[in-house]
């Protein structure tokens, strides 16, 4: 046996799975010997998003550990064994597979288990709790046979998961049996304001409903009977009445529990016996249990650095919230129902646009104690700082929540007078000073900012305030953002773009004189040249547009190290005929090119020299080709697998779907290459969701994905909207690439342009389904004045004498460049290495 | 084959520069550059590439051959202005070269060929 010390922990959750973190980082890391129970059949994940499991995040999307994590540092867990017994004085845990295992120190993290009242009927078929995947899975199978669903309880928990209803679909009651919902943490008038906006959605909600029995219903498969004497039928029923300390082990060993559950810890996370601690939802600390997860994982990294015999103390933790239910901003912050003695309230109702804001502030009206905030939580970041900060009110506090019509500017306070100490981020506990520090050393967007502090990456409250830290900073520093795309224009992309389509400038040589300096470069010249086509789609090869452009583009083929061409026809979706397959076969052998399939589908022919391109391409288009623009930052492919018409697990015609929109959108100028991609069913034999667009059949329509890419940071797609018809997914694929088109950074992907938006995918959502700009007829428009002004440029440059002489190798020769050399490799040309260069013409 | 770059620099001290008529100046596109071939078929043959500004109206003559990719590429990149000064960015890998000195932007140690050009009666000449 080893002489490390064992650590054994008992719960593999989101706080169990901190404290393995915590450990594996520790410096004396090499001295233990750590091993993890793991009831679930999954390792730890995240159950703060559990909820996104309904809206399309896998079950590996939401776990928090690497794979191989666990292994790669010895860590051993008993997947989906429980821990049943604790011998304190043997120090020994049993597991229910019968393995007996011993401990120098023994860590609970057991969490939670949700409280189901002992209502008669609780225990029927088709009643559910809500806190593990594996209940999510229960529920979505449940789904498909139900209609009606009902939540019982009207917290946060219970809202979270009547959204989960709507999504599957279903009729959806709220019942409550306060009278109001959210009862811990908001008021009663954020509470009416919270209602009012939810049954806005269609979400039935019943107050003050006490349930007493539940049995078979009439129409539906259950039937409530509440004490007042009314009843409701629902085919689900989910209890979300609260939750219970998960503490039956301590409770076995005689370790001391609170009165009411919790095992009790010190400000070590020590229980009443100094080698077992515990951690997270289970843990009491001084009278308080945490039901969230922020104070949870300080606990982990406590009790961690005790175990590693260093300094740290638990000294309680801040209870405020943020959340969106169903995509109303609800927020509740320290004294939200003003207990604190002598406390005085401001109120703001705005009954029009359905907001409600509170603040709690002390008896001398200096100090802010609490908030509510209901529709509107924009303030939150700035009023729980001041809370937590002890920031001096302004002089009428009230002007915190008022709105400010007058455009004269903030009020309360700005990031500038919040301490270096100040926590930004409490899921994290990221502080204002370790974001200045990121931020002077180089972090200067908002999108590299969260990745080197992980501020953000967790409930995305505090996203709004570390994006003001940021601009308070780099204001600070004197760098004022510089954003200019190169030393001729003082604009960014996105204002070029407005420069260009507001003035109607239709030439590089007008947009440089209106508002730049110099002769143009490598950067503005391309960026401008891109800009010119998706407003105007004149032909690219216009003499007053030919410098602009990349030299790919200027030869309408892609350059290869050698200076040579390759070429690559547009293959919509991937579909092609044997004949035209035989004509690429016969053009290649002709001009000895070397031949490749792609990885979006299609066949690239390398190896071309500049004067060949035009003789090439008139075979080519003489039998039906056209350009595949894969010079062009512009719309690749549209990949698709077989779908229905021959596969017999699809769902849609993958492939008619692909070919329709890859020509509705081929030639598509944009900031950078877009992708897309149309699988039949699920299954996603054509990887769409690592695309641009990707399209994925379902049983009633398409659901539509956005901001995916394969390449050097793979990104999954986000799922956008689902189940839609075919008419309406191109609606909103001509809004979303319109709105990308125009709004993008240069060489920006559709995903970096999405996470650098405030508000990410649910703000485009916003612009592109709810039209919130209004713009979304114009950007249909736009996107019908480029699809109808297509032109094949090929096709443009073959039949145009003039144009075909651009592509002589010499203006004075036509020899070509001996410099071009190839040799052979399994069969086909290759570019010639120096070395066999010199060879060749020695 | 030699480097065509070497070949040049060689040739400036021999001196022995000749005016090479190569095109009219109408053929040269604006702001954009193409490729010219001297001394073909001999053991002198030499790439250059040529710019037209519309700026100033001057014909810039560099060598077409690009020392970072090896290949003869300069005549297809992009004209810049960098500062007040004009450039060709290579299209395979994105450096700068001066068009009135050769020297490279982002290496000082690199340097390409550059070549004297006149206008005469409406013909671009070029000395090598
Ligand atoms: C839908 C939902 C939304 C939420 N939203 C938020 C939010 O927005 N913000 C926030 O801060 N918090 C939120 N929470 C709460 C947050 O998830 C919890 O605070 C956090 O998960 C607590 O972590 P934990 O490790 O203590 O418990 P858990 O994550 O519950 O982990 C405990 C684990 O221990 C296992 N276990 C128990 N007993 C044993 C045993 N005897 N042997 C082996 N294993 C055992 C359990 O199976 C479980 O996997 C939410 C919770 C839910 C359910
Ligand atoms: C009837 C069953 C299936 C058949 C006959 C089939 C056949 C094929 C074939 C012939 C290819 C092309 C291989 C090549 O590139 O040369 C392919 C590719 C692929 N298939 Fe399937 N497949 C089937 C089911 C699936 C399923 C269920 C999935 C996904 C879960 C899948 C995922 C893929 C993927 C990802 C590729 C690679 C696509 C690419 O990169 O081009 N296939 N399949
Ligand atoms: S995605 Fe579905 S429909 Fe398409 S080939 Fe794969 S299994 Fe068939
Ligand atoms: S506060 Fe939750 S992510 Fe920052």
């Amino acid at each position: 046996m080893s002489n490390k010390q064992r650590v054994l922990v008992i719960g593999n959750g989101m706080v169990g799975h901190k404290f393995l973190e915590a450990m594996v980082n520790s410096p004396q890391y090499s001295a233990f010997e750590v091993t993890t129970f793991c009831e679930e059949s999954r390792i730890a994940y995240d159950r703060v998003h559990l909820s996104e499991f309904f809206c399309g995040r896998s079950a590996d999307d939401l776990s928090l550990v690497e794979p191989g994590y666990y292994e790669q540092h010895g860590i051993r867990v008993l997947l989906g064994d429980k821990a049943v017994s604790i011998d304190r004085s043997a120090k020994t845990v049993t597991s229910e597979k019968g393995e007996v295992l011993s401990y120098d120190k023994l860590v609970l993290a057991t969490g939670s288990f949700p409280f189901v009242p002992p209502i008669p009927g609780h225990d029927r078929d088709n009643c559910f709790v809500y806190r593990t995947i594996d209940d999510l899975e229960d529920m979505q199978a449940a789904a498909k046979n139900s209609k009606v669903g009902a939540v019982i309880g009207g917290g946060l928990l219970g809202l979270e998961a009547a959204k989960a209803l709507v999504d599957l679909g279903l009729e959806t009651h709220v019942i409550e049996f306060a009278p109001r919902l959210m009862a811990v943490q908001i008021d009663d008038g954020g509470g009416a304001m919270l209602r009012q906006k939810i049954e806005d959605l269609g979400v039935k909600v019943h107050l003050g409903m006490n349930t007493q029995n539940i049995g078979d219903g009439d129409e539906r498969f259950h039937k409530m009977s509440f004490a007042d004497g009314s009843e409701i039928e629902t085919d689900m029923l989910l209890f979300s009445a609260g939750i219970r300390p998960q503490d039956a082990l301590a409770r076995d060993c005689k370790l001391e529990l609170g009165e009411r559950g919790g095992i009790v810890v010190n400000d070590h996370c020590q229980t009443s016996d100094p080698d077992v601690y515990a951690i997270g939802e289970c843990a009491m600390w001084s009278g308080r249990i945490y039901g969230l997860v922020a104070p949870g994982y300080k606990m982990a990294q406590v009790a961690c650095d005790h175990i590693n015999a260093e300094d740290n103390a638990f000294s309680g933790a801040d209870m405020s919230t943020k959340l969106k239910l169903m995509g109303i901003d609800v927020a509740s912050i320290g004294d939200a129902h003003a207990n604190t003695p002598n406390a005085k309230e401001y109120t703001y109702v705005n009954g029009t646009e359905e907001i409600y804001k509170k603040i709690v502030v002390s008896a001398d009206n200096t100090r802010l104690l609490g908030a509510v905030l209901v529709g509107d939580a924009a303030d939150y970041g700035t009023l729980l700082q001041m809370a937590l900060n002890d920031i001096p009110l302004p002089e009428f506090p009230d002007a915190l929540i008022l709105p400010q019509r007058d455009g004269n500017g903030a009020t309360g306070m700005g990031v500038d007078m919040l301490p270096d100490g100040a926590q930004i981020c409490s899921c994290n506990d990221v502080t204002k000073g370790q974001l200045c520090q990121a931020v002077s050393d180089g972090a200067t967007v908002l999108g590299d900012l969260t990745l080197a502090t992980n501020a953000g990456t967790s409930c995305g409250g505090c996203k709004t305030l570390v994006g003001q830290v940021l601009n308070n900073e780099l204001e600070k520093m004197g760098l004022e953002v510089n954003t200019d795309i190169c030393e001729h224009f003082p604009h960014t992309r996105q204002e070029l773009y407005h420069l260009v389509r507001v003035g109607e400038i239709k030439t590089f040589s007008d947009l440089l004189a209106q508002h730049g300096s110099g002769y143009g470069c490598d950067i503005c010249k391309p960026t401008a040249a891109s800009i010119l086509a998706s407003c105007w789609n004149d032909y690219v090869l216009e003499p007053e547009h030919l410098g602009l452009q990349d030299t790919n583009d200027r030869y309408l083929g892609n350059m290869q190290k050698d200076g040579t061409y390759s070429i690559v026809p547009r293959i919509a979706g991937g579909e092609i005929t044997p004949e035209k397959l035989i004509v690429l076969g016969e053009v290649g052998k002709k001009y000895n090119l070397y031949t490749k399939v792609t990885g979006g589908q299609r066949i690239d022919l390398f190896g071309a020299r500049l004067e060949q391109l035009p003789q090439i391409w008139k075979e080519l288009v003489d039998a039906g080709f056209e350009t595949g623009h894969a010079y062009g930052k512009s719309l690749r492919t549209v990949k698709s697998c077989v779908g229905s018409t021959w596969c017999r697990y699809g769902q849609n015609d993958s492939v008619a779907l692909a070919l329709q929109i890859e020509h509705r959108y081929k030639g598509l100028r944009s900031p950078h290459k877009i992708k897309s991609a149309v699988s039949g069913c699920t299954r996603e034999c054509a990887e769409a969701q690592s695309k641009d667009v990707g399209i994925i059949a379902t049983e009633s329509g398409w659901n539509m994905y956005v901001c995916g890419n394969g390449g050097m940071r793979p990104r999954h797609a986000d799922l956008f909207a689902t189940d839609l018809d075919t008419e309406t997914l191109i609606k909103y694929t001509d809004r979303f690439l319109m709105f990308y088109v125009q709004t993008a950074d240069r060489l920006q992907r559709t995903s970096t342009w999405m996470d650098n938006m405030d508000g990410g995918v649910d703000y485009l959502r916003e612009v592109i389904i709810s039209d919130s700009l209004g713009i979304g007829e114009k950007l249909e428009a736009e996107m019908a004045k480029v699809i109808d002004t297509y032109q094949c440029e090929w096709k443009t440059t073959i039949d145009d004498e003039e144009k075909v002489l651009m592509f002589r190798p010499f203006i004075n020769s036509n020899k070509a460049d001996s410099n071009v050399v190839f040799v052979e490799e399994r069969g086909q040309i290759r570019p010639a290495r120096k070395d066999e260069k010199e060879l060749v013409s020695a | 084959m030699k480097d065509p770059t070497k070949n040049v620099q060689e040739d400036n001290v021999t001196t022995d520069q000749n005016w090479i008529s190569i095109c009219a100046l109408e053929d040269l596109p604006c702001n954009a550059g193409v490729a010219a071939l001297l001394h073909a078929d001999t053991p002198r043959e030499t790439q250059i590439a040529l710019f037209r500004t519309s700026a100033n109206d001057a014909v810039y003559a560099i060598s077409n051959f690009d020392p970072f990719s090896e290949a003869n590429v300069l005549s297809r990149g992009i004209l810049c202005s960098i500062g007040e000064q004009l450039a060709v960015a290579s299209p395979v890998l994105k450096e700068h070269f001066n068009l009135a000195t050769g020297q490279c932007f982002e290496d000082e140690s690199v340097s390409i060929a550059t070549f004297p050009v006149k206008i005469a009666d409406g013909n671009v000449l070029v000395a090598g």
